[in-house]
């Protein structure tokens, strides 16, 4: 078992005949990811990566029968993108595109939430089950199939995270990135509500980042509904107020958003806090060894 | 990307939201001709910098001098220009070095009755944009939502069905603002909601908002923000943006692809990646040393902008070591380190420069490093990376 996506997951790539689009429909075809086409508007009939492009995504859902879709297509257009998938029924959205506007966010994030389909993203580096599936940018093969969920809203941090945990041995189930916009489709919530149903994930690794409220939201809800193990960090303990640090995402605005406040309510909820990001890998195997109820 | 008081209030008067009349100045005699020209007895000659608290700011040069100050004849306007243009203001928000002047906003006095608050910003738990009001008008609002949160009554609106006039009425009643001024109210409130989500503003701020004796609603003051992913469909916009009010280093690393803040610190970082450039920084604090910024070079870091990410951040005079940390996913580290090689040679550091590489590609990196004859040190995970700049530093 895993979350979100498996072995049979059918993928296509909006924005396959793009630069980005073309190379990393590659790598995941190339770890083993069941990649079916692809979908570029007027390039229907073209093929990439030997796989068939359609002209919308209701072809392709027709044609292949996918399920899945990451997006590569530029930010002015990825709004656009994602409401198509919706519509045609794609039940995984995965959206890498960074630099997406807000208020475009906004208005999606209504109809997805209201919908069957569950959006991962923008601005993310997608969502791989290892050995099964890998819908998006990290690299492959630092994975290891194994007992660990990690969700977080980073890329390379993220990366480092699963690095630490292939290399103690431990292994991830699934791994999430959520994506370092301000409003993404899938929150902390949304997976510790999977993971704790999920069989394969013994504990979970939550990796948040200063700015908004959704660690101190997750760490409520870990408090009340979670009895799996639960352990986190927190990028940006150093960063100073009001400067948008990387990520649209990541400020601190009006006192609020700040490392220290996330941890405190982190810990409060019982969660292994790992004060350095040398540490994760060891904060979540400490983690593993206490059941939390 | 921020805009300056004088050009808010201009795309406030577009959009149909109140705002007195005012004539920007560069030099202390067009601030003397603005007066004149806006006729009436009491104007203000504001400072125009991006920051805020600028009534109780003063002038580093001229310390009886604030940053807003009421004048009541052309040669008062010209007096208090004169000070304040060219010289730096300090405020609460600006730090202690505070910020250079170039702009007077020179505006007409009103008759005011009462001060309020108003802002827009994206609440984000919500996903929707909130409109928020005080009765605590002209003080810092975020004393407000800390001290007194009960003051401040907000409204949720849906960008596409825009602020209703119900939820204008309901906000009125709670400010105890009388009915004779509904009218002026809706009209204020709706139109500044339609502007935040035509022109894909971030933050939208009026403080104060003011009810004049007549009963109308007037933005005494107006600061605004734009979602930077949004730019590209507000081409109008740019022209609107100032250089001078932005960090100079940040300005040549956004223009080459780069995310850089400057901070105190004597630690320079390069990294890849958002979050782990931010724990990069933690890192560093967390085994007794100071960053010096913060700094990501993306995902598919070329050497052109490693080197300009190099450049940059030895451009900091107080950088005194740096420390480089890459996670190769996409990114090889064979590409990294290559590029490493060639930007310290093309820069020719004089810190000592420590290096992290994992990932993709890492032995082969290693090895480009170690035969590339540039002096740095290895270091082989994130705890030792972090040691060995610190105690570089020291030395």
């Amino acid at each position: 078992m895993s979350i979100l996506v498996n072995e049979n997951t059918r993928v296509i790539c909006q924005g396959i005949t793009g630069k980005a689009g073309a190379f990393h429909t590659k790598g995941c075809k190339d770890y083993g990811t069941k990649m079916v086409g692809g979908v570029t508007p007027g390039k229907g009939g073209e093929t990439v990566e030997g796989l068939p492009v359609f002209d919308t995504v209701t072809e392709a859902v027709e044609k292949t029968g996918a399920n899945a879709s990451m997006i590569f297509v530029p930010a002015a257009f990825t709004a656009d993108a994602i409401l198509e998938a919706l519509d045609a029924g794609i039940e995984v959205i995965c959206a890498i595109t960074e630099g997406v506007p807000v208020l475009d966010m906004v208005r999606v994030y209504e109809l997805v939430r209201r919908s069957n389909s569950v959006l991962i993203g923008p601005n993310c580096p997608g969502v791989i089950t290892p050995g099964s599936c890998k819908i998006g940018i990290m690299p492959g093969y630092i994975h290891k199939p194994g007992k660990i969920g990690i969700m977080s809203r980073s890329g390379t941090l993220t990366y480092e995270a699963v690095w630490q945990t292939t290399n103690l041995g431990l292994g991830q189930s699934t791994c999430v990135g959520l994506g370092g916009d301000p409003i993404v489709g899938t929150n902390y919530i949304d997976l510790f509500r999977r993971y704790e149903d999920d069989p394969q994930t013994e504990a979970i690794l939550m990796i948040g980042e200063i700015g908004g409220t959704a660690e101190e939201e997750a760490a409520a809800y870990v408090k009340a509904h979670v009895s799996k193990p639960v352990a986190a960090f927190i990028a940006g303990r150093t960063a100073p107020p009001g400067r948008r640090m990387g990520h649209a995402g990541a400020i601190i605005s009006g006192g609020k958003g700040t490392a220290a406040e996330k941890v405190a309510a982190l810990k409060d909820a019982g969660i292994e806090v790992a004060d350095s990001p040398a540490d994760m890998g060891a904060a979540v195997a400490k983690a593993l060894g206490k059941k939390r109820k | 990307m921020k805009i300056h008081e004088y050009q808010a209030k201009d795309l406030f008067r577009k959009a149909g939201v109140a705002v007195l009349r005012g004539k920007v100045a560069a030099t202390a005699d067009e601030a003397a001709a603005a007066y004149g020209e806006l006729g009436g007895e009491l104007a203000v000659v504001k400072a125009q910098i991006h920051a805020g608290g600028r009534g109780k700011g003063t002038m580093k040069e001229k310390p009886e001098q604030r940053g807003v100050q009421l004048v009541r004849s052309a040669d008062e306007a010209k007096k208090a220009a004169g000070n304040i243009l060219g010289n730096t203001l300090v405020t609460i928000q600006t730090g202690a070095e505070g910020k250079t002047v170039n702009r007077v906003f020179v505006e007409e006095g009103c008759q005011i009755a009462r001060e309020l608050y108003l802002g827009i910003v994206l609440d984000r738990a919500a996903a929707m944009p909130v409109l928020m009001v005080s009765t605590e008008g002209g003080v810092e609002i975020e004393k407000v939502a800390e001290e007194t949160p009960h003051l401040i009554h907000k409204v949720h609106f849906d960008p596409h069905v825009g602020l209703q006039s119900y939820q204008v009425r309901k906000l009125c009643y709670k400010l105890g603002i009388p009915s004779s001024s509904f009218a002026s109210a809706d009209k204020f409130m709706r139109a500044l909601c339609r502007l935040y989500v035509s022109l894909d503003c971030s933050l939208v701020e009026i403080n104060p908002l003011v009810i004049t004796k007549s009963g109308e609603l007037v933005a005494l003051d107006g600061k605004v923000s734009f979602d930077d992913n949004a730019m590209f469909r507000h081409k109008e916009l740019a022209e609107l943006r100032d250089l001078s009010e932005e960090d100079p280093a940040e300005v040549r690393a956004s223009n080459t692809g780069l995310s850089y803040v400057k901070l105190d610190g004597n630690i320079g970082c390069l990294v890849n990646g958002a979050g782990l450039a931010m724990s990069t920084m933690d890192i560093i604090k967390l085994h007794g040393g100071e960053p010096a910024n913060f700094l990501d070079v993306g995902g598919g870091a070329n050497e052109q902008q490693v080197t300009e990410a190099f450049r940059i951040i030895l451009s900091d005079p107080n950088v005194k070591g740096v420390l480089v940390n890459i996670f190769g996913g996409i990114a090889r580290c064979t590409t990294i380190a290559s590029a490493i090689v060639a930007a310290s040679k093309a820069v020719g550091f004089s810190v000592p420069l420590v290096v992290r590489l994992e990932g993709t590609e890492v032995e082969e990196g290693k090895k480009i490093l170690r035969e590339s004859g540039v002096k740095l040190i290895t270091a082989d995970d994130l705890t030792d990376a972090a040691k060995k700049v610190v105690a570089a530093v020291k030395q």
